[in-house]
């Protein structure tokens, strides 16, 4: 059942160290506030999920809240390098990360088990490519049917997903839409959620095949408006893509990024402080 | 340069005639997105644009920076769930050219996105596969571009991401991959296509102003050329407009002066 509370309650409530986490979000509704929150409670030991880790995960990564990476693309998309995750796996700093690495179909299949309560999902992949040797979470079996070889790779079931939403009612229902990427599969999957909205409503007007979750499904509802960026939340803001690109010099340098989280993240009580005191605003959608 | 073109153009150009109007394209991150947005607006307005993030049918005005800008979605016939797209679009065969780029390359068209080096110890970790595996396997055929240095056409890959046709002859054929696999490499310098018989990549045509020996210099092995390889025709005064045009709009819409730096 859901609850409507505040963004650091629902941290500090579940989140413990070592657990594993997916922050998910396909360039859309990246649950950015939430990062920041985890990090600010000086969370250890992770393991951290995700199709496509940016910036969010870059943080994590960098102030040293994560043992172990799951995840398809770790890049800037169409800037670069993830600086701090780079530096992570080529020179073990702020120590060394594990990684669990996959293809996309690989892991949005892995989610779709993990939520249908499978072991292990079933895909027609990774044939001739040589991730099948690193990790023992990629395997071959034969079709029962047809004797086709096909991969099985290992279900996600993290202890907490994290995604962050358009709108929320009263009760806890939750809406989303655009691009959702592997959102509602990873809340599903997992045994809680965090979804930070942009606002509650008394009414969410959804249509009847909209990407709803249930109040049922989710354990805690953060109101946390703007709590994407610099990603983006169709109906609200579009993505800071100067960020994106302003990222690329902050977090080049070790000294550089841990100075600006700590004036910035840590040396903020909440998202809100955090955007003022970086100088940040949401781009409104209408400014082309 | 003087030709009134750069290569870059160049490139996009050819890539973008090699998409035929009305087919259906999964388009990768990066270079792609370009030649297959100025297809869409050029030759071949029915051409179905679908991202590996959800937008099918997405009809960009401005290119987006990441794989899921907005812009996608909302110029997008639908949007479907990550998971969907890769099981009942890709995975179940309704797409028919896979477009991807890539970081290195080898002579079988096989691609590295994973690492330089060694995997446990790289000395450049890359951002890895994304959807390209799945892509290269299932699509009906492959695109694939990229810029010609011998950083990226390398003798031998440090980790082969994605297949293309592994060691070549029949070997992607008894591996038993859906897709028909890459029928062309789009670079700055030429375009190449694989041997009929062999796969291997062989130089067929050349784009305007570029010799056979700079080729050769950004080849990491010994580049064979085509009997008579074609000169690419130069971009039209149209194309260049086109693209001229959509990366003018796309500096603006992500806060460039005019520079541009992705």
């Amino acid at each position: 059942m859901a609850e409507i509370t505040g963004l650091a309650e629902a941290v500090s409530g579940l989140v413990r160290d070592g657990m594993s986490l997916a922050l998910e979000g396909f360039t859309h509704l990246i649950p950015h506030a939430a990062g920041h929150e985890i990090i600010r409670q000086g969370r250890r030991d992770l393991t951290v999920v995700r199709m496509t880790p940016d910036l969010v995960y870059d943080q994590l990564i960098g102030m040293g809240c994560v043992r172990r990476l799951v995840f398809s693309w770790g890049g800037n998309p169409g800037v670069g390098s993830l600086h701090r995750f780079r530096d992570a796996v080529e020179n073990g700093w702020p120590h060394p990360l594990e990684l669990e690495e996959r293809s996309h179909a690989d892991l949005a299949n892995a989610y779709v088990a993990g939520a249908s309560g499978l072991p292990f999902a079933v895909l027609r992949g990774y044939r001739g490519s040589d991730l099948p040797k690193y990790g023992d979470h990629i395997r071959f079996l034969r079709c029962p049917f047809t004797g086709e070889e096909l991969a099985a790779v290992r279900s996600i079931r993290p202890d907490v997903a994290i995604i962050h939403a358009q709108k929320a009612d009263r009760r806890g229902n939750v809406l989303l839409w655009g691009i959702v990427g592997a959102q509602k599969e990873a809340v599903l999957a997992a045994r809680h959620s965090i979804v930070t909205v942009e606002e509650i409503v008394d009414d969410l007007g959804a249509w009847p095949n909209a990407c709803l979750l249930p109040h049922w499904v989710v354990t805690a509802v953060c109101p946390v408006p703007g709590g994407a960026h610099p990603s983006y939340a169709q109906g609200y803001y579009r993505r800071d893509n100067r960020f994106y690109r302003a990222w690329d010099a902050i977090s080049r340098d070790r000294e550089r990024f841990r100075a600006w989280m700590e004036e910035h993240v840590l040396g903020t009580e909440d998202f809100a402080g955090y955007l003022r005191s970086a100088g940040l605003a949401l781009p409104p959608e209408s400014d082309r | 340069m003087s030709a009134g073109f750069t290569a870059v153009e160049m490139m996009a150009v050819a890539a973008a005639r090699l998409l035929p109007d009305g087919a259906v394209c999964f388009v990768g991150i990066g270079l792609p997105g370009t030649a297959a947005n100025l297809a869409r607006i050029t030759h071949a307005p029915a051409l179905v644009l679908i991202y590996e993030s959800g937008p099918i049918g997405a009809k960009p005005g401005v290119l987006p920076l990441s794989i899921g800008d907005g812009e996608l979605s909302l110029t997008a016939d639908t949007v479907v769930p990550t998971p969907e797209i890769f099981r009942y679009w890709l995975q179940g065969g309704r797409i028919d050219i896979g477009f991807l780029g890539a970081a290195q390359i080898d002579r079988f068209a096989n691609i590295n996105t994973t690492v330089i080096g060694d995997y446990r110890r790289p000395k450049v970790r890359l951002p890895g596969a994304g959807g390209a595996p799945e892509i290269a396997a299932m699509a009906g055929r492959t695109l694939i571009t990229l810029r010609h240095t011998r950083r990226a056409f390398v003798e031998r890959l440090d980790f082969v991401t994605t297949v293309g046709f592994l060691d070549g002859g029949d070997a992607r054929r008894r591996l038993g991959l859906p897709g028909a696999g890459p029928t062309h490499v789009v670079t700055d310098l030429c375009i190449l296509e694989p041997d009929p018989d062999t796969k291997e990549l062989v130089v067929t045509s050349i784009h305007p102003g570029v010799s056979r020996e700079r080729i050769c210099e950004a080849t990491g092995w010994p580049v064979r050329f085509a009997p008579a390889p074609a000169i690419t025709t130069p971009p039209t005064a149209e194309e260049l407009e086109a693209l001229r045009d959509l990366e003018r709009r796309t500096a603006r819409a992500h806060g460039d002066n005019g520079g541009g730096n992705a």
